[in-house]
């Protein structure tokens, strides 16, 4: 920190983020995955790619199996604007459209299209790049939320929806978040430290987009390779370096608000209604890509870490590259490899299943040996030591919130804050009893959502009956009115309507009464030419 | 000046007319404040609002609502079949009753379903759709109808009215929670564990 304050005492263009309350300082595994350079996968066999990468919808196929597609080929469309266009990351053919087990946390087991690709990556017809300066944030934003692309940060917010969020407000400053505090992942860094260029230019294009005034590029300060590279760059336009304390979670996007800024969103509000917009490197690295290269996101910088990997290093995969495939690429070592888990070490998931392929928001996938991962410790009683509540950045009570979880106290659950909880696990990493505090909040967010959604269905299915029975009132009502004004329209008409059933009753009475006086004058002049039944009838 | 008015039995008996007054003004202001507080929260309401909405009428009763209000006259809580046990639970807690199980006159505890009219064999009475508490039937005369299955609440009233029995109920997969409370589950067995606080 103090080097840092050296080097840059000088330069305008850094700043310094204040330290958040709370949080931990776990020991980082950085090193390794850093020694060598971010490189490209080889094109895998076989691509499996989830329809639904993200927090949202699923996207809408295009494709069917047989067919052969090529690289940037669009293989399914979004459905609504929470879900993205999909493109293919490789050429070759659709085997089949199928279920496949993925890291999405929303949706474990989903619909995936599998291509087998055929090793010569014939891409479509690409146009010309653009030139995003001269273009209006109208005709910038849909380039921008075609391209497919979701945020890369870990949770996975499909980029048009917070590009939508953050249109209609006024937004003063976009905060790039390189800050990556999980211990094991080192993506951001890598890709920073390799083309900064790119990323700073990303940043441009989407403070253009939005109408920033200012730009922050927020970091670690003891990522100084990856700070070096963007120093012969941050100083061109307005982006400015921000450097943080290196502690966990300071890249939580509140958190990050709050190192930035000094002030704390309120519950339940978004960035955007603070006028401040925050986006991933990774993200803005895609961007830019789908702006000056026009390409679609196909692909992003993972690590891979962990003590079991022989190589660890930064890939930039394909979107839809298998995990197990990838492991081996590295030279995994299955002796010593007791634990997979997709996302950092405190925040990931771990996975059971290696098959599974990588999504957009799949930033480290990490092989933990034994001694990396021990086994889970049996839980203990709650000691109270208030380790937690220290450790917090989002100022909980982490042991009153477990208390009630564990009564499924919903309402005192809800008072005491349990929506701000960011899931970050630094009181699960504090604790010394080793509860799995998250978990439990977990649950019970899961507990108190479906129980709303579950209310909400029944309003709507109350609203629904009420207006049914108003509805069926309303037509006995109309039926009854129609019966009973019947009568009186008929009068109303008879007395001018000249085809009026009364009228046409006399008119066909006189008219018999015609025929009858006609028939019965033959009759009685025939009568009397015979002179036999002169009293038979009588005249009318 | 007014020697009358300053004995203090007077202002005594001024003040006393006084606050009798102010209770008076707020005994009147309090009706009409009690009024609005039972058109919000009357208890018919706060029962109706326990109930799942289904309006299938297993209870006896033509809706939720009513069955509501025969519960506020001290109708049995035990009849509402699709609600489940946490139904009855919070029924009994509300109306200060002892827990009770499901009366079985009226069905059995009912998974989550949907109706779904096999639409080859409709032919197009329009029965189901005046059975349809909820109108979640689309259709017209002689023809094909079909069932909006996100405003469905699996009454099961319009399969008995259907001359050709084309209306199945399929029951949904129960919905398995992504993350299961340690304190339930063996931790790992629901296959989304968080690794939080491994890497020491």
């Amino acid at each position: 920190m103090k080097l840092m304050r050296k080097i840059f005492s000088a330069d305008k263009n850094v700043s310094y983020g204040r330290t958040i309350p709370g949080g931990i300082r776990p020991r980082a595994h950085k090193i390794t995955s850093l020694r060598s350079r971010v490189m490209a996968t080889p094109i895998p066999p076989v691509l499996i790619i989830p329809l639904n990468q993200q927090q949202g919808k699923a996207s809408r196929p295009c494709v069917k199996a047989g067919d052969r597609v090529l690289k940037y080929q669009k293989i399914a469309e979004a459905a609504d604007d929470s879900s993205l266009n999909i493109h293919a990351p490789s050429s070759g053919v659709v085997s089949m459209i199928q279920n496949h087990t993925t890291i999405n946390i929303n949706a474990a087991n989903q619909l995936c299209i599998f291509i087998e690709t055929d090793g010569i990556d014939e891409e479509v017809p690409i146009p010309d790049t653009l030139d995003w300066r001269g273009m209006t944030s109208e005709q910038l934003l849909p380039v921008i939320s075609n391209a497919g692309i979701c945020g890369m940060g870990g949770a996975g917010f499909p980029l048009s929806k917070k590009i939508d969020s953050a249109i209609i407000p006024d937004i003063h400053t976009l905060i790039i978040n390189a800050v990556e505090c999980e211990p094991f992942i080192t993506a951001d860094q890598a890709l920073i430290r390799e083309h900064a260029d790119e990323v700073i230019q990303g940043a441009q294009i989407l403070q253009h987009a939005i109408n920033a005034k200012r730009c922050l590029l927020a970091i670690e300060s003891d990522k100084t390779d990856a700070i070096e590279a963007l120093s012969n760059y941050a100083d061109r336009d307005s982006i400015k370096l921000l450097l943080l304390d290196n502690k966990y979670p300071a890249g939580g996007e509140r958190q990050l608000i709050q190192a930035a800024t000094g002030k704390e969103l309120p519950a339940g509000h978004l960035p955007a209604e603070a006028g401040i917009y925050v986006q991933n490197a990774g993200t803005v690295f895609s961007i830019y890509k789908a702006v000056v290269e026009n390409k679609p996101c196909i692909s992003r910088v993972t690590t891979l870490t962990g003590e079991a990997l022989q190589t660890p290093k930064n890939f930039n995969a394909l979107v839809g590259t298998q995990v197990s495939w990838l492991f081996d690429l590295c030279g995994i070592d299955n002796k010593t490899h007791s634990k997979s888990v997709a996302g950092g070490s405190l925040m990931g998931i771990e996975l059971m299943d290696n098959s599974a392929p990588i999504s957009q928001s799949t930033n480290c996938l990490i092989a933990g040996s034994l001694s990396e991962f021990p086994d889970i410790m049996p839980e203990q009683a709650c000691i109270r030591c208030g380790y937690c509540a220290n450790a917090c950045p989002s100022g909980l009570l982490p042991q009153q919130l477990l208390a009630y979880s564990r009564c499924e106290e919903d309402e005192l659950l809800a008072q005491q804050g349990l929506f701000d909880c960011i899931e970050c696990g630094a009181c699960s990493y504090v604790c010394p009893s080793s509860i799995p505090l998250v978990q439990y909040y977990r649950s019970s967010k899961e507990r108190i959502i479906s129980a709303r959604q579950k209310k909400e269905t029944s309003q709507a299915w109350q609203n629904r009956f009420q207006y049914h029975q108003y509805r069926i009132k309303k037509l006995k009502d109309e039926a009854l009115s129609r019966t009973s004004a019947k009568p009186v329209i008929d009068k109303q008409q008879s007395a001018d309507d000249p085809f009026s059933k009364e009228q046409a009753a006399l008119e066909v009475a006189a008219a018999v009464a015609r025929v009858k006086a006609k028939k019965g004058n033959v009759i009685a002049s025939s009568a009397a030419t015979d002179g036999s039944q002169s009293d038979g009838e009588p005249t009318a | 000046m007014y020697p009358l008015i300053e004995t203090i039995y007077v202002q005594a008996a001024i003040a006393c007319f006084a606050i009798f007054l102010l209770l008076q003004i707020m005994f009147f202001l309090r009706k009409y404040w009690i009024h609005s507080l039972e058109k919000q929260y009357s208890i018919v309401d706060r029962i109706n609002a326990l109930l799942p909405q289904t309006q299938c009428g297993r209870c006896g009763y033509a809706g939720c609502r009513p069955y509501a209000k025969a519960m506020s006259l001290g109708e049995q809580v035990n009849k509402c079949p699709p609600g489940g046990e946490s139904t009855i639970v919070n029924l009994s807690l509300m109306l200060n009753e002892h827990k009770k199980t499901l009366d079985p006159a009226h069905g059995e505890f009912l998974q989550a379903a949907v109706a779904v009219i096999r639409e080859e064999e409709c032919i197009g009475c329009t029965k189901c759709i005046q059975a349809c508490p909820v109108d979640a039937i689309l259709g017209g005369t002689k023809l094909m109808h079909t069932v909006i299955e996100s405003e469905c609440t699996a009454c099961d009233l319009c399969i008995e009215p259907c001359p050709v029995d084309c209306i199945d109920l399929i029951q949904l997969p129960p919905l398995k929670p992504l993350w299961q409370s340690p304190g339930t589950a063996e931790r790992g067995l629901s296959g989304r564990s968080f690794v939080g606080g491994g890497s020491l």
